[in-house]
């Protein structure tokens, strides 16, 4: 079954990445054991590549801290589902290639142990077999994540 | 139907007569803002570099702001690799060490201006907003393709307009209306919005402005924005500025709203952020019996003269308590030297204050002033977050400089206006 990771609302990024490291620690392997430090310590032992993460409002919220974005790219998490984002983490995920998923009844549908499936191109979210729509994003930007994030896509513009 | 000051500049800037919220416009901002953060970034686009060079070399203003003087061989090779790329390709707007903070440089330069569009990799870019300029922040990555392209995508927001009215009370200053704005409307209360302020601003000043407009990232928004009156223009004018160097643009009256607010600046006393929100609001009165082990006075919110001259008011012929610490950090070179022209970095250091150089400091926890486990601080920064400082089981509480100044004093949060 799909590990899911739940937190709750107004997750920033400090906790999801702290501050102190963020001049020492810029490729993935440097930024993935201090993934959540903060916040979950077994996150960065523990989340592999599938996992979920389901969040309340505000994930991301504070600094222009790409990090976590890179590292839950390197981890390979399936999606990110919250109640809400802030902007810039959102922005970051989307560069990265990320699955966000903006969607308040599935996550506090949630419990846990509850059976997570999705089908992300038709934005559906099924938990427990209760089904959830989200919205799609535009496609300016889906452009962006089905590149496999912006480098790849500005690379492939520019030739 | 008119348009809202975010919908105008987005219009304009992405040759649309009309726009609305929810759209996705392209645009090419005037600069890209950059700090220490440039060495990574940079070093993720090096082969496209080697092939493609910038797209132009006045675009990104770069700053060693943040961990600066080096505080490691990893920071100061950081700071190497960041004056290569600048020589490199010849960037007009660099900034060494000792200039001050990135937000303060910025503005300070005149590179923000009214009308204009302004991106940069740090979420506080959104500051410039005190000078009518459309100023927001974005990632590293982004940053790193912008270098490349010069262009991107905004969507357009939808906007909030804040009215503020009423004279403020005496000790009560900008930093006291963010934090209450922030306490009342939560802080994602203004996710992904454009946030205009009008009513009785003339009473602020150009730095007030910054503060407010700096904060507004901590309500969630996207930028905050105040119009170009005659306090702007004639700050712009002593940078150099004159009314034909930029297009202010400023909201039509008929334009409409996700959402209206308004402050009553006469009923604000001074507020505290307590831990670990820059929402969890207080009031210093409330706080007195809350001892603080440092007590800080600078960051890109506070660290301007007129913040110092607040502190030093507060400060003169004082001293700081024996159980806490005092640390200054002007925002700037320029605001250093006027402040010391005026004698308030000394009467600052008579008072037993630490003045640091120029730049982030401790803000961020990296270096020069981390707070050890279970202490407190007092801060005139714009984050509380756990951590931020450098220790996860510190605590720390958002003030204005006279309420900072006047717990220095006292060694336990202090309300300005009473007896210190
Ligand atoms: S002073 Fe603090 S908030 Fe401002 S730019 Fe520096 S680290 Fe960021």
């Amino acid at each position: 079954m799909t590990k899911v990771w739940k937190y709750g609302d107004s997750v920033n990024t400090d906790m999801l990445f702290p501050g102190k490291y963020t001049y020492t620690c810029g490729t993935a392997e440097e930024i993935l054991p201090h993934m959540l430090e903060d916040l979950d310590p077994d996150f960065a032992k523990g989340a592999k590549s599938g996992d979920i993460i389901f969040a309340g409002r505000n994930f991301g919220c504070g600094s222009s801290r790409e990090q976590p974005t890179v590292g839950f790219k390197a981890i390979g998490i399936k999606a990110i589902v919250a109640e809400g984002y802030a902007r810039i983490f959102y922005r970051a995920a989307i560069n990265q290639g990320l699955v966000l998923i903006e969607c308040p009844e599935a996550v506090q549908a949630y419990k846990e142990g509850a059976e997570v499936k999705m089908d992300i191109d038709a934005g559906e979210i099924i938990i427990d077999g209760q089904k959830f729509n989200f919205p799609l994003l535009p496609k300016e930007i889906l452009a962006i994540r089905d590149a496999g994030g912006l480098l790849a896509y500005t690379r492939n513009k520019l030739g | 139907m008119g348009m809202t000051f975010a919908e105008k500049v987005l219009a304009k800037r992405s040759g649309n007569e009309k726009v609305v919220p929810g759209q996705i416009v392209m645009i090419k901002p005037d600069h890209l803002l950059m700090h220490d953060n440039a060495a990574a970034i940079t070093a993720k686009i090096k082969d496209d570099l080697e092939k493609h060079g910038v797209v132009s070399k006045e675009l990104p203003v770069i700053v060693i702001d943040h961990v600066a003087p080096a505080a490691s061989e990893k920071t100061a090779t950081n700071h190497q690799d960041i004056r290569k790329f600048v020589k490199k390709f010849r960037i007009t707007n660099f900034f060494d060490v000792g200039h001050g903070i990135c937000h303060q440089i910025v503005f300070e330069k005149g590179l923000a201006l009214p009308g204009g569009i302004v991106l940069g990799s740090d979420s506080h870019t959104c500051s410039y907003g005190a000078v009518g300029c459309f100023s927001t922040g974005i990632d590293r990555t982004e940053a790193a393709s912008l270098i490349l392209t010069g262009e991107t995508w905004l969507k357009v927001p939808k906007t909030i307009k804040m009215t503020l009215k009423g004279q403020l009370q005496e000790n009560v200053s900008a930093k006291d209306i963010i934090l209450h704005i922030i306490g009342d409307i939560a802080a994602d209360g203004a996710t992904y919005c454009s946030v205009e302020f009008w009513g009785d601003i003339g009473q602020l000043s150009i730095e007030d402005r910054f503060v407010i407009s700096n904060m507004g990232i901590e309500m969630g928004a996207k930028n905050a924005t105040f119009p170009v009156d005659e306090v702007a223009v004639e700050y712009l004018n002593s940078i150099g500025l004159a009314p034909s160097d930029y297009d202010a643009i400023w909201a039509d009256d008929d334009a409409e709203y996700y959402m209206e607010k308004e402050y009553d600046l006469s009923a604000i006393e001074p507020v505290v952020a307590c831990p670990h929100q820059v929402d969890n609001k207080c009031l210093a009165k409330d706080l007195s019996d809350t001892k603080v082990d440092q007590c800080l006075i600078g960051t890109c919110t506070n660290g301007r003269l007129s913040d110092l001259v607040a502190a030093a008011n507060i400060l003169k012929g004082k001293k700081v308590h024996p159980d806490t610490r005092l640390l200054v950090l002007p925002a700037s070179r320029k605001i250093y030297e006027e402040a010391l022209d005026m004698g308030i970095i000394k009467t600052l250091s008579e008072a037993g204050g630490v003045i640091l150089p120029p730049g982030c400091g401790p803000c961020l926890g990296a270096h020069q002033g981390v707070l050890a486990p279970g202490e407190k601080c007092i801060s005139t920064a714009n984050r509380n977050f756990k951590g931020r400082m450098g220790c996860k089981e510190a605590e720390i509480y958002l003030a204005s400089p006279e309420t900072v100044a006047a717990s220095a004093i006292n060694g336990r949060i202090t309300d300005p206006r009473g007896d210190i």
